[in-house]
């Protein structure tokens, strides 16, 4: 975990306290909630998706539904394969085996830009902002169905400058609100590793997508600006969307997801509202509590932790071994 | 020493087939590797199946100068094509090793005398200007002033070589300034998230790659219209001579390979007639004149290394790009 997030006992420092307080979206799933629940309407359901790396079992989650129309967030240590999940869920790898749909239709190996056009947007962990193209013209690049993006009607810029200019418009609505605008004309090369977070995000937002997938957005966003970044997330869900999100902070989680999905060494290994999730005994204890700095490998007593006060109790381990992460293979990571 | 002589074949090369032919390779080749990010180093390949695509069809089959023309295009585009479609999903560098490889199989396929018929082999091909010339509208004479004093025949290429650089120039102006070219821009910087906004890069990088090829071989053509089409010519150091002119005029600017091509051949053209000049004059007592002839493809060597180093992006290049320059 980054140092620049604070620790979890000091939340007043960490989390200034949203303007209104927006309501959560709850009854999204079907039964008990625990790994794999069914949703009420899924935008995207997994189905025994596997990959690996050599040895290394990077995914194995073996059902699992995103809830539509709300925020979802994908909480887990390091190299819990949340960033692998969603380069498989956005057509970037490809698994060993599995399937999946969104909005109803499989799209399990249909190309990373054919599942963009569908309306499911993603972001990188590391940012990957256009270094050489201004500001104004990374917003553009993010819009669907462009004219003059085709090779022959590219040459006739009666054909196109009209939704040029339309897109450049919205592009610049959506700048203001990220509070980039001043920089539109810089190239995206000159922004700071925050700046280029939210412009990688407000560069999604152009294509106008059904789901849109964060892969960290608030890592090296300053403390500031986080307050901002949540709204505009808020904002969304808001607007229809869905969003997916994958974050370390768990203030920010609990502020504005409205269902957690907790994986840890590729296995989805709980679910629910972030309340609830967060009051399961074996995430706070094992994942969010006093063992946050640690690898759940520590925590299920795998192998030895650094320090002596972290060392595992028998009843956390007891209640992850109920919540099936005893099962995680025997080799170290 | 003849300094009027210097100077003058010096300017003259202002207007030589070679510089327009090198401008239109240096202006593919600002397609593929200053918009695209797609580091080609086979455009000599590109340049000689423009070239050989003309001269064969001319000779062989008799086709018009405008059919063969467009046949010489045409092989190019195929060319791109079947070089993309196992190339372009590989990393960059990756790609410059395939495309310097291929660009070597295409000249020993003209080389060898497997295809002596065709090609002519060692010898290459020559005496295909007939239908080009006849279609010159230009009456015999003399033209020109200065430097630029040239026949009927010379101007008549001349002309039309200028007319191909000037529309070649007009069409990569309006695609790089389109949200095509955005797109091409975007794949340059980051394919990955280009893709992740809903474009095919791989289509994207098929059409540069094509466009880049097809300009290759219209300079391919130009360069050997009122020549000869031989094997020896098409060499890497060709490729790394366009490369020359498009880094010393500016990778991802469209006047930049133009600039870059007529520095180059003037400077080219200065050398070999000042350099040999100076050993006649006794002012360099331990080389040859003929060794002296060769000095100047060492000095280009020289130049393109420190150019890459002090000024990588060129003379038209925006400097505020360098500062980004990882
Ligand atoms: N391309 C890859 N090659 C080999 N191993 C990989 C690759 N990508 C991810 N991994 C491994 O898969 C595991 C999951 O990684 P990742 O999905 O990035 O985790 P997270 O995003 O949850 O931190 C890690 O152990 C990582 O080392
Ligand atoms: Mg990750």
């Amino acid at each position: 975990m980054s140092s620049e997030f604070p620790a979890p006992d000091e939340p007043t420092t960490a989390m200034p306290a949203s303007p209104v307080e927006r309501p959560k979206s709850t009854g999204l799933h079907v039964g008990d909630a625990k790994p794999g629940v069914a949703k009420i309407d899924p935008i995207i359901v997994v189905d025994g998706v596997r990959r690996t790396f050599g040895g290394l079992t990077a995914v194995d989650v073996e059902h699992l539904e995103i809830p539509r129309g709300v925020i979802t967030a994908l909480i887990g240590p390091n190299g819990a394969g949340k960033t692998t999940l969603f380069n498989l869920l956005t057509g970037f790898d490809k698994p060993n085996e599995g399937s999946w749909t969104f909005d109803g239709t499989s799209i399990s190996g249909v190309p990373a830009y054919k599942v963009a056009r569908m309306g499911q947007v993603r972001t990188f962990q590391l940012t990957k902002a256009l270094g050489l193209l201004t500001v104004v013209e990374n917003m553009k690049l993010g819009a669907k169905g462009q004219r003059g993006e085709r090779f022959w009607s590219s040459l006739i810029p009666a054909a196109w400058r009209k939704q040029d200019d339309e897109i450049e418009e919205r592009a610049m609505k959506l700048l203001a609100k990220f509070k980039l605008d001043a920089k539109s004309n810089d190239f995206a090369a000159s922004l700071s590793g925050g700046q280029r977070k939210l412009l990688e995000m407000a560069r999604a937002l152009m294509s106008q997508p059904k789901l849109v997938m964060l892969d960290e957005p608030m890592a090296g966003v300053n403390p500031a600006l986080t307050q901002s970044l949540l709204d505009h997330i808020l904002d969304l869900k808001d607007e229809g969307m869905t969003v997916l999100f994958v974050e370390h902070d768990m203030h920010m989680v609990r502020h504005i997801a409205d269902w957690v999905v907790v994986m840890a060494e590729g296995r989805v290994v709980a679910e629910g509202d972030p309340y609830s999730v967060m009051q399961d005994p074996a995430v706070i204890d094992a994942y969010l509590g006093a063992h946050q700095e640690l690898d759940l490998g520590v925590v299920t007593g795998r192998y030895a932790p650094e320090g002596a006060e972290a060392a595992p109790d028998a009843e956390v381990q007891e209640k992850l071994l109920a919540a099936g992460i005893a099962e995680l293979e025997e080799e170290e990571k | 020493m003849d300094w009027l002589q210097i100077f003058s074949n010096s300017l003259s090369s202002i207007l030589s087939p070679a510089t327009i032919g090198y401008a239109l390779a240096a202006l593919g080749l600002a397609v593929h590797f200053g918009y695209a990010g797609l580091l080609n180093m086979g455009i000599a390949g590109f340049m000689a199946i423009g070239a050989y695509g003309y001269a064969i069809s001319s000779l062989s089959f008799g086709f018009p100068w405008w059919l063969a023309i467009l046949v010489g295009l045409g092989a190019s585009a195929i060319f791109a094509l079947i070089l993309g479609v196992p190339t372009l999903r590989l990393r960059g560098d990756y790609l410059a090793i395939v495309t310097i490889a291929a660009a070597e199989v295409v000249r020993l396929l003209f080389l060898t005398t497997a295809f002596d018929e065709y090609t002519g082999s060692a010898d290459g091909l020559s005496g295909y200007q007939g239908s080009f010339r006849d279609a010159n509208p230009i009456p015999d004479g003399i033209y020109g002033f200065g430097p630029w004093m040239y026949t009927a025949n010379e101007w008549w290429v001349r002309i039309m070589g200028l007319v191909t650089l000037a529309i070649a120039v007009l069409v990569v102006w309006m695609l790089m300034r389109s949200p095509w070219g955005r797109v091409l821009k975007g794949i340059r910087e980051d394919e990955d998230a280009v893709r992740a906004l809903g474009k095919n890069a791989f289509a994207y990088k098929m059409q540069a790659l094509v466009l880049g090829g097809v300009l290759a071989a219209a300079g391919g053509i130009v360069y050997a219209l009122d020549r000869a089409a031989s094997p020896g010519v098409y060499v890497t150091s060709l490729t790394f001579f366009v490369w020359t002119a498009l880094l010393l005029g500016g990778a991802a600017t469209v006047f930049g390979p133009l600039l870059g091509s007529l520095i180059f051949w003037v400077l080219q053209t200065f050398l070999s007639n000042f350099l040999p000049a100076l050993v006649q004059a006794g002012v360099l007592p331990f080389m040859s004149q003929i060794q002296a002839g060769t000095l100047r493809f060492i000095l280009v060597g020289v130049a393109l290394m420190l150019l890459v180093i002090f000024m990588p992006q060129g003379i038209l290049g925006n400097k505020k790009e360098l500062t980004f320059v990882k």
